[in-house]
């Protein structure tokens, strides 16, 4: 019996084996390839690199920190870098994210700029940002600055003691407290139309710490004016003290007799306290804060009590305790 | 249905779980990790564990909603990814926060409750990373295996339970993966749920009068 083969597939139709070969490595490789990129890109998506810092402008007749009003001597320890400054940034009006916040705070407008200070005070005045950076000489202070997160920095500020500026308004006999407020304008700063935190911003000292000559107000680092993402352009540096207590771009000064509330606390009060003065005994409910990562290095180093100017502010708080008041 | 070379797409999916660790790889060799190299490291592993973690349990619900049953072959090396950058996430807490003070670490881990969940979410992963061979499938039984590997649940609820905790306020991202986790569980409640009804009608099992 004669078996008839099936011809509907012509010979001439059927693929060559060898570029069906070419053809599957093809796919396979464009397959590789696609998936690949796909995924580096997304990835890239979510870890992006830093952009290039701005610079500020150069701020004259700035005493440095050799000049003998410097007070106290700089640390030994080397400063960070300006773009490690001016990239890596805690300050949530404009992003949660520390590297983003140089990007999203880029074109902040800070003129026109005043800034009330008033309250238990015997002359309230609003001063004009200009003028308030003339009240007393300018000042290079290299101080430590120790993050509640446990990374630090050495940061060279360009400011004057706030004394200067509470000496012009005349504190009152009962004012005990100094309460300070940032800009709040969901336009300017497009995070405070989040819910992350209470705005505006807020912070508070006791009268004797505001009054102490290592708590300055700065306008610049490095010798020229604040970048927009570290507080521009004025903001509170209080060395002993967890950065956060160094409120940024900073529309009013009131002082008071009552405890101020401040913001990180009315975020989560067991966390942080009204005081936040560094201390390597009293540690976060979530982590240590025995050591610290100081930007740039790659050990731990020990956290010294009161960010190590306690030979000069100690004494501020003799006779308490400061497991409860932390 | 369409059915892939399962031999090659496990290669090509060896390759793309590479791709993160490649490119973190290549951004610390280049200093682009910002000012805290470390802190970044940690946090993207943590991430990616958790998202390794949530593509092997998008498999079942995969599976039954498409009917593409062969993804289930590539849900182990998925899973492996998963364990392989828990491993680099843990690595980066033990060497570079503490650099293997094991006292240390043994207080955080007692004192912390953030520690003590995301290193109890890791340990879970470890029987299952271990019995991942073929062999102990074998030996355990595919039923006993199965059960076994329902710790990938517990594993996850703990993972982002730990990232929640890890954050000071803004808990957006955190929030998305509980979102994401609570679908890809909800999802196997709510079938078991319409299976178990299901089945109890072809049996004819009829709710007794009252």
């Amino acid at each position: 019996m004669l078996i008839k083969k099936p011809d509907d597939i012509k010979s001439s139709e059927i693929t060559d084996k060898k570029l069906y070969l070419t053809r599957r490595n093809f796919m396979r490789a464009a397959a590789l390839a696609g998936t690949t990129a796909a995924t580096g890109l997304v990835y890239r998506r979510f870890a992006v690199p830093a952009p290039p810092p701005l610079k500020g402008e150069r701020i004259e007749n700035v005493q440095t920190a050799d000049s003998t009003t410097n007070f106290p001597p700089p640390p030994a320890e080397a400063r960070t870098s300006y773009e490690e400054i001016t990239n890596y940034n805690n300050f949530y009006e404009f992003s949660t994210g520390k590297t983003e916040v140089a990007g999203a705070a880029r074109g902040f407008v800070t003129r026109p700029w005043t800034v009330a200070v008033e309250g238990m005070v015997q002359r309230p005045r609003v001063f004009d940002l200009d003028d308030l950076l003339k009240i007393a000489p300018l000042e290079e202070r290299v101080y430590r600055m120790r993050c509640v997160e446990r990374w630090s920095m050495v940061i060279p500020w360009v400011g004057f003691p706030l004394a200067k500026l509470l000496a012009q308004v005349e504190p009152l006999g009962g004012a005990k407290y100094v309460a300070f407020q940032t800009l709040l304008d969901p336009k300017r700063m497009p995070n405070q139309r989040s819910g992350v935190l209470d705005w505006p911003y807020v912070e508070g000292l006791r009268l004797d710490e505001a009054m102490h000559p290592l708590t300055i107000l700065a306008g610049g680092l490095y010798g020229e004016t604040l970048p927009p993402q570290n507080g521009a352009p004025l903001r509170l540096v209080v060395p002993w003290k967890y950065g956060f207590k160094g409120i940024k771009s900073i529309v009013k000064i009131t002082l008071t007799d009552a405890v101020p509330p401040t913001t990180w606390n009315i975020t989560a009060s067991d966390e942080y306290g009204f005081y936040a003065n560094v201390n390597p005994r009293v540690h976060h409910p979530r982590w240590s804060q025995a050591k610290e990562r100081r930007i740039g290095e790659f050990s731990l180093r020990d956290t010294l009590p009161f960010n190590g100017y306690g030979e000069q502010v100690a004494q501020l708080y003799a006779g308490m305790d400061l497991k409860v008041n932390y | 249905m369409f059915s892939p070379d399962i031999k090659y797409t496990r290669f090509v999916l060896f390759v793309n779980g590479l791709v993160p660790a490649a490119l973190l790889a290549w951004d610390v060799y280049h200093g682009r990790l910002g000012a805290n190299p470390i802190e970044f490291a940690t946090r993207a592993t943590g991430a990616l564990t958790l998202i390794f973690l949530f593509v092997t349990l998008a498999v079942t619900p995969l599976r039954k909603l498409t009917g593409a049953n062969w993804v289930v072959k590539l849900r182990r090396q998925v899973g492996l990814y998963a364990f392989f950058y828990g491993c680099l996430h843990l690595l980066t807490y033990v060497w570079f926060d503490k650099f293997f003070g094991a006292r240390e670490i043994v207080a955080d881990v007692w004192a912390r409750p953030f520690i003590t969940i995301g290193m109890a979410s890791f340990l879970l992963l470890v029987p299952l990373a271990a019995t991942s061979t073929n062999g102990m499938i074998k030996r355990l039984g595919g039923k006993r295996w199965a059960k076994l590997h329902k710790l990938s649940y517990v594993a996850a609820v703990g993972g982002v339970i730990h990232f929640y905790m890890g954050v000071k306020a803004d808990t957006t991202i955190p929030i998305l993966f509980a979102v994401a986790l609570a679908l890809l569980l909800g999802y196997r409640w709510v079938k078991g749920r319409m299976d178990a009804t299901a089945k109890g009608a072809t049996l004819g099992i009829q709710t007794p009068p009252r």
